[in-house]
């Protein structure tokens, strides 16, 4: 029935821009002068069509059912019930209607859920005789102000900024849910657990927070030495440092190559080649780290007498700073491409050679935007699960050992959150502390990177 | 006594021809200015005397180049002795975005023409009182040189080209960016500088041309159409479109 009405709404409106063109244009042919192009009549008349609809359509939406169960519920009042047991009522009151209610049916309740459907139908089909009504009244209305004075570019032009304005709102706003939804669980975390013991204890064990009986209350002592993050942060600093060594150096080169040496016909096909690794699936990556990369160092390493485990760091970090090497070597050559080629002649017009130029003008000058494509290497180092998860194991080991395995922020919060979870213990409250501060990281990387970027641009414009 | 000797020069860009056969001399310690409306080829032709054609991969120069009994084309030519020898300063300002100091001794760095700090100091010091902006920028020598203005910065281009002493000087229309007040200072800097070094100037300004040339050439679709002195050819051309360009019937 909704979909019904949405889809009847859409359809007169494209008919209601039909029309208001029409007119516009009938106006037109008695030379008259319009104070904005046909069309934009046609997009006043729709708009006057559909926004009004839409707006009593979705406060309807938003009020119905609280006005129904107040209604429902004022049966039940001066009976001395509890507000749960109310809210039980209605929802067995609901059920019924539906015909799914398996309990001991009552005939309180069997009024009530005859009640309901009858409140329900009664809603919907003055729901529908209201936006009808409402509808027509501003169709009419504002074909009647269609006129050869009436101004309608300025509304239609407002309108489509406040489109705009609702879809960048959207974004904003989700991420400050995010952002909420990360704090309060935090906070609550760090109630139990003092955030000195998470910062600086040396111990990551969430696995013993099983071990409590749900039943019995929290006691925070016996917590002490399962939330030291300290493990878990120097293990996802030490991989994303393995994945920098590996990403810097190569996609700094592959960029300064594609820029400055590879002929037009070598970059026309190379560079799409090099991005191809950024469009493989992290996953894919992952079991490459874990059943190709990781027993294949393991092997060498065996083989040269020392002990590798199977699921190690360098593994993982080395395949994800092959993950990152498209990030690298795209942005710094687009950085370097971007240095004006007034630079070069400069420099070649002294007698200096490629590499000199290369060296001393063109990479200072495109230093800012390669330290900015850098450091979101970095942050989505920092942010990679997947091939963590897969290959450098999920026991949170201090080591710096680059052949043991480790474990990283996003890995334990997986292995926190799969399967089955309480809500408001501790160890689930963990994953968001830990979501947190990888939030506040990974922000402040990207901040600091945007900042030396747009340092970079003012340079030149 | 002629600098540079050009005998039969063709420039292709892929397969469109841009120079036509030219012949040009350079007279030494002279000025020649290169004039010719747009597209006539006289950048084309500047751009062959220290070889930066190279830098553009379909460009293909064909002919002789003599400079000090060196043809340049040839495959024994070292670009970067060339280049030290034969400096150029570019129509828009070009400084590195590095600071002052930094900019003139780039060249002599390169070229090891320095062996202490003090010499280099010299050298950057010399190079800005020949380009006349020792007195505006000797007290910030350590900054940045796209702070300056645009004729400040156009000197310093000059003086950059001038560290490493080259006995030849390129200028792309080096005025064109700047205004009266600026050109003004450059066109008496090229007055000055002449006494060192051979100056070929490519300009589109004919009271320039004029006013700082002893020779001058007159380009037009790739060919080089009439060359000689700047006198001559200003007041007594011999050819019919050396005359209506000068007199601004075309171009």
């Amino acid at each position: 029935m909704n979909l019904v009405i949405f889809i009847f709404i859409v359809l007169l409106g494209f008919t209601s821009y039909y029309f208001g063109r029409k007119k516009a244009y009938s106006i037109q042919a008695t030379n008259t002068r319009l104070t904005a192009l046909p069309q934009f009549y046609g997009y006043y008349l729709a708009i006057w069509c559909a926004i009004p609809a839409f707006i009593i359509y979705s406060l309807w939406a938003i009020f119905e059912p609280s006005i129904v169960k107040l209604i429902i519920l004022s049966d039940y009042s001066n009976q001395g019930y509890l507000d749960d047991e109310l809210n039980l009522i209605y929802e067995k009151t609901k059920s019924l209607s539906r015909g799914q209610f398996s309990g001991e049916i009552t005939t309180y309740l069997e009024t009530s859920a005859e009640k309901y459907l009858n409140l329900r139908s009664i809603a919907q089909n003055s729901k529908v005789v209201l936006i009808l009504a409402i509808i027509i009244a501003s169709i009419v209305y504002g074909y009647k102000r269609i006129s050869s004075n009436n101004r309608t570019r300025e509304p239609v032009e407002k309108f489509l900024n406040a489109v705009l304005f609702t879809a960048s709102l959207a974004a904003i706003l989700t991420t400050i849910g995010i952002v909420f939804s990360l704090i309060f669980q935090t906070i609550d975390f760090f109630k139990v657990i003092p955030l000195f013991d998470f910062i600086f204890g040396t111990h990551w064990y969430p696995a013993k927070a099983f071990v409590r009986d749900a039943s019995e209350p929290l006691d925070p002592s016996m917590y002490s030495d399962t939330f030291g993050a300290v493990p878990i942060f120097a293990g996802t600093f030490f991989i994303a440092l393995i994945a920098m060594c590996v990403a810097i150096p190569i996609g700094l080169m592959s960029g300064i190559y594609l820029a400055e040496y590879a002929s037009t016909k070598v970059r026309q096909y190379a560079k799409p080649l090099i991005e191809i690794l950024a469009g493989i699936p992290t996953v894919v990556y992952g079991f490459f780290a874990a059943l190709t990369v990781g027993p294949f160092l393991k092997d060498i390493g065996t083989a040269m007498g020392l002990e590798v485990s199977a699921e190690s760091a360098l593994a993982a970090g080395g395949v994800m700073g092959i993950m990152i090497i498209p990030f690298i070597s795209s942005l710094s050559d687009d950085v370097i491409t971007s240095v004006p080629q007034s630079l070069r002649d400069g420099s070649y017009a002294m007698g200096a050679t490629k590499s000199e130029t290369i060296k001393k003008v063109i990479f200072p000058a495109a230093l800012p935007g390669i330290v900015g494509s850098i450091l979101l290497g970095v942050s989505r180092a920092v942010g990679e699960t997947m091939i963590v998860v897969m290959a450098s194991g999920l026991a949170a080991n201090l080591t710096f050992n680059p052949l043991e395995s480790t474990s990283t922020i996003t890995a334990q919060i997986v292995v926190i959150l799969i399967g089955d979870q309480a809500f408001g213990d501790p160890k689930t409250q963990a994953a968001f502390a830990l979501g947190m501060t990888l939030f506040l990281v990974t922000l402040s990387l990207n901040i600091f990177a945007l900042r030396v970027v747009k340092k970079y641009r003012e340079k030149y414009e | 006594m002629i600098k540079i000797n050009s005998k039969n020069v063709d420039v292709f860009y892929g397969k469109k021809q841009a120079l036509f056969n030219i012949n040009l001399d350079i007279e030494e310690n002279q000025v020649t200015a290169l004039i010719g409306p747009s597209g006539c080829g006289k950048s084309t032709f500047l751009r062959c005397l220290n070889r930066m054609n190279d830098v553009i991969d379909i460009c293909r120069v064909k002919g002789q180049i003599i400079i000090n009994d060196f043809d340049i084309n040839d495959k024994s030519c070292d670009v970067v002795r060339l280049r030290e020898k034969i400096g150029m300063v570019f129509q828009k300002p070009n400084p590195f975005p590095k600071t002052i100091y930094e900019n003139i001794s780039y060249g002599p760095t390169i070229h090891g023409m320095a062996q202490s700090k003090n010499e280099m100091d010299e050298i950057v010091e010399n190079s800005l009182k020949k380009a006349a902006l020792w007195e505006e920028v000797k007290d910030r020598i350590h900054e940045p040189g796209t702070g300056l203005s645009g004729g400040q910065q156009q000197r310093l281009c000059i003086a950059r080209a001038i560290s490493v002493k080259p006995e030849v000087i390129l200028m792309d229309e080096p005025c064109s960016a700047l205004d009266p007040i600026a050109t003004a200072q450059i066109e008496e800097l090229i007055d000055e500088l002449k006494k060192d070094h051979t100056i070929i100037i490519v300009t589109h300004s004919m009271a320039q041309a004029a006013r700082v040339s002893q020779n001058t050439g007159f380009f037009h679709l790739g060919e080089l159409i009439e060359h000689g002195s700047t006198d001559k050819i200003f007041k007594n051309p011999e050819n019919k479109r050396t005359q209506d360009y000068i007199t601004g019937r075309f171009g």
